[in-house]
């Protein structure tokens, strides 16, 4: 049988507001993806760490508070520093679209705004898998 | 009973069978925001179970239905109650006194994330959210400046913060202190709700039995010593932006209430004594008739309880005062300007449900914090509201609306029906171990995404009337980075000047306090007094009471 894409769902940094996380994992869950919700107040290190652990083939990081600029391009860094180029991040959140283009330019295949549809996330993921393949 | 009344099942029927072949819907379903089928067209059959005295009362009576004053805002206006904070204290000290200046009374504080986890903004945890999402507060000195030149002993301040909330109180004591306040002149408010922390917001530290005991000694404390001080706003807002539905944020958050209540008596105080200074913090969210019947409902079932349960008997401790923040998670990122006509509608429910005081959010908060022009416009929103469209004219005017009250009864009906949930688990904190709050909501949350997907609910800009090649082109506030730079080199001086012999012996003191049990508000006004940090006291308080991790539920 086919192994299910991985996909780790995590929370970075000090705040709490969880609902758009979790319901990108239970859309994901139940679209037929092998879903792993980090659940809250995870470092970057944290994060790649569990990545690796996992065996994840995506990573979708999350943040509403604003620190998206200094914690989402150390994700990326740590995992280059692992060489995880075959992983897709993708990130969402309250993120203004001037920093999230600034973020698609550094790495991050796609950043997510407010209102988002969780098919595209779906569609996008399936996508990059067939292609991969 | 009039012939005519008797008559009214019959001519119903009647119209029924009449009008109903010519009946169009729409299609799509009608139902509430909280997915709660709505029908045609209500009656007096819809009411009958509802008695015009014992259940909805007059204004100002027993049980508060229609308002907890007799004339409410024709006597006086709801607090236009903004919240603020950003940046350093020195920063914000700059706005509170341009709020003071264009005729603010109350103060409303908003944290960063460090402090509300209880951490210096020096600490490696805390880059990137220094002053980002509030000030950032980290020891007595920066509430000095976050205060100066403002009297304590004239304004009103109410401070939006939970687990250290009682290290902010003491802090704020101790600001008094030195400019000559002392404690019983002090007004304001704690947000102080642990619990929502656990159910829906998620910035706890402790576990929720020693966090109970903290926030008992917050009661115990004012009760005794800073009586005019609103010990905590048991808050709706958190539980409702997390995604449930309304019933739920209105049952959960009173059930909250009533475990504080049960917490205080239980240790040893009278529920006069303290409840008249509990006060509750609601959502508005888009639904208009079902959010005016949730704040009616929250009043008939608290005044209930209080007084039948809980064997009140000052009517102050029957009455359910509570502020209003219109709904965050209703605004959208696509076409932010239609967020004005949200808030708008948001706020004249908070107004029509009967408010004390009301924060409109700004039209551009999907995206960051709000830029002073936003900001403006959500003030103007209220000042529209309260000036202009004469609803405060006469008070309660949709009571007796069919629709209106049979929807207050059947909320009451629904939150008692949790109620009975909750004490199966054995109360609020084993149905928090449970997961059984974050469980309902994250479900509420996953059905209103789903509803909308499948377009059996439609949002303007999202959904439906969508600008397919939209560009926002609103200004969007940005926090300079300095300010943690700034923060840092404040806190490393602050360290080399205090006396750090007596921050640790009133470390020391703290710790000796938690560990039997004792009231720690009076050490921790010492520790505050000593300059000691919030991340070094918290840290203290962390060798005893331990830290909470959630099993994440989805």
């Amino acid at each position: 049988m086919e192994r299910k894409i991985r996909v780790l769902v995590g929370k970075l940094g000090l705040d709490g507001h969880d609902r758009g996380a979790k319901i990108i994992a239970s859309a994901l869950r139940d679209a037929g993806f092998e879903v792993i919700y980090s659940g809250l107040h995870q470092t970057p290190e944290m994060i790649v760490e569990a990545a690796l652990q996992e065996d994840v083939e995506v990573i979708g990081i999350s943040m509403l508070s604003g620190a998206h600029m200094t914690l989402f391009p150390r994700v990326l860094e740590l995992m280059k520093k692992n060489d995880m180029s075959d992983v897709l991040l993708l990130a969402g959140g309250t993120i203004p679209p001037d920093d999230a283009a600034e973020l698609e330019r550094q790495g991050i295949t796609r950043v997510f705004g407010p209102g988002t549809d969780t098919r595209d996330i779906i569609a996008l993921i399936r996508d990059w898998a067939a292609k991969r393949n | 009973m009039s012939k005519e009344k008797a008559q009214y099942p019959q001519e119903r029927a009647r119209w029924q069978r009449e009008t109903r072949p010519q009946f169009k819907d729409r299609p799509g379903k009608f139902m509430t925001t909280s997915s709660v089928p709505i029908k045609d067209l209500y009656g007096p059959d819809d009411v009958d179970h509802i008695d015009p005295l014992r259940d909805i009362g007059l204004p100002g009576e027993f049980p508060y239905t229609r308002g907890i004053h007799a004339n409410m805002h024709r006597g006086r206006l709801w607090t236009m109650r903004q919240f603020a904070g950003f940046g350093t204290p020195a920063d914000t000290n700059q706005r509170f006194k341009y709020l003071l200046e264009n005729g603010q009374t109350g103060l409303s504080t908003a944290f960063d994330l460090p402090t509300l986890m209880g951490r210096d903004s020096d600490d490696p945890l805390a880059e990137g959210e220094v002053g980002v999402c509030g000030v950032a507060i980290s020891s007595l000195r920066d509430m000095e400046v976050l205060f100066a030149g403002i009297p304590l002993d004239k304004v009103s301040t109410s401070m939006t913060i939970n687990s250290p909330a009682a290290v902010m109180l003491a802090f704020y004591i101790c600001v008094g202190k030195k400019q000559g306040v002392p404690e019983s002149k002090l007004r304001g408010t704690l947000q102080n709700d642990i619990l929502k922390e656990y159910i829906a917001q998620k910035e706890f530290i402790f576990p929720p039995e020693p966090s109970m005991k903290i926030v008992v000694d917050t009661i115990e404390y004012c009760t005794r010593h800073v009586p005019e001080w609103n010990t905590i706003s048991i808050s709706g807002y958190h539980i409702r932006e997390a995604g449930s539905t309304a019933v739920q944020e209105l049952a959960f958050t009173l059930a909250d209430g009533f475990a504080y209540v049960e917490a205080a008596m239980k240790a040893g105080l009278a529920v006069d004594a303290f409840a008249p200074r509990l006060s509750f913090f609601f959502n508005s969210h888009l639904d208009f008739f079902e959010e005016i019947a949730k704040f009616r409902a929250a009043r008939r079932i608290w005044a209930r309880r209080m007084r039948d349960r809980y064997g009140a008997q000052d009517e102050r401790s029957w009455k359910l005062r509570f502020h209003t923040q219109t709904a965050g998670c209703s605004l959208t990122g696509q076409q932010p300007m239609n967020n004005i006509v949200r808030t708008a509608f948001e706020a004249l429910a908070g107004v029509l449900g009967g408010t004390q005081s009301l924060h409109t959010n700004s039209l551009d908060e999907t995206w960051a914090l709000p830029t002073e022009f936003a900001a403006k416009i959500a003030l103007r929103t209220q000042q529209i509201i309260a000036y202009e469209t004469g609803v405060v004219n006469t008070v309660d005017p949709l009571a007796g609306s069919y629709f209106i009250e049979h929807l207050t009864s059947q909320m009451e009906q629904e939150a008692e029906e949790y109620f009975r949930k909750i004490e199966a688990f054995g109360g609020v904190i084993p149905a928090i171990k449970e997961g059984f709050f974050q469980r309902e909501i994250a479900a509420a949350a996953r059905r209103y995404q789903d509803e909308i997907e499948k377009k059996e609910r439609l949002i303007v800009g999202v959904n439906a009337f969508v600008e397919p090649d939209e560009k926002l082109d609103i200004p969007i506030l940005k926090i300079d980075a300095s300010v943690e730079k700034q923060q840092a080199q404040n806190l490393a001086r602050l360290r080399a000047e205090r006396n750090n012999t007596a921050v640790r012996q009133t470390l020391a003191k703290l710790k000796e306090a938690a560990q039997e049990g004792r009231n720690i508000m009076p050490a921790l006004i010492d520790c505050s007094m000593a300059y000691c940090t919030l991340g070094e006291i918290i840290n203290e308080l962390k060798t005893v009471y331990g830290t909470w991790r959630e099993e994440p539920v989805f």
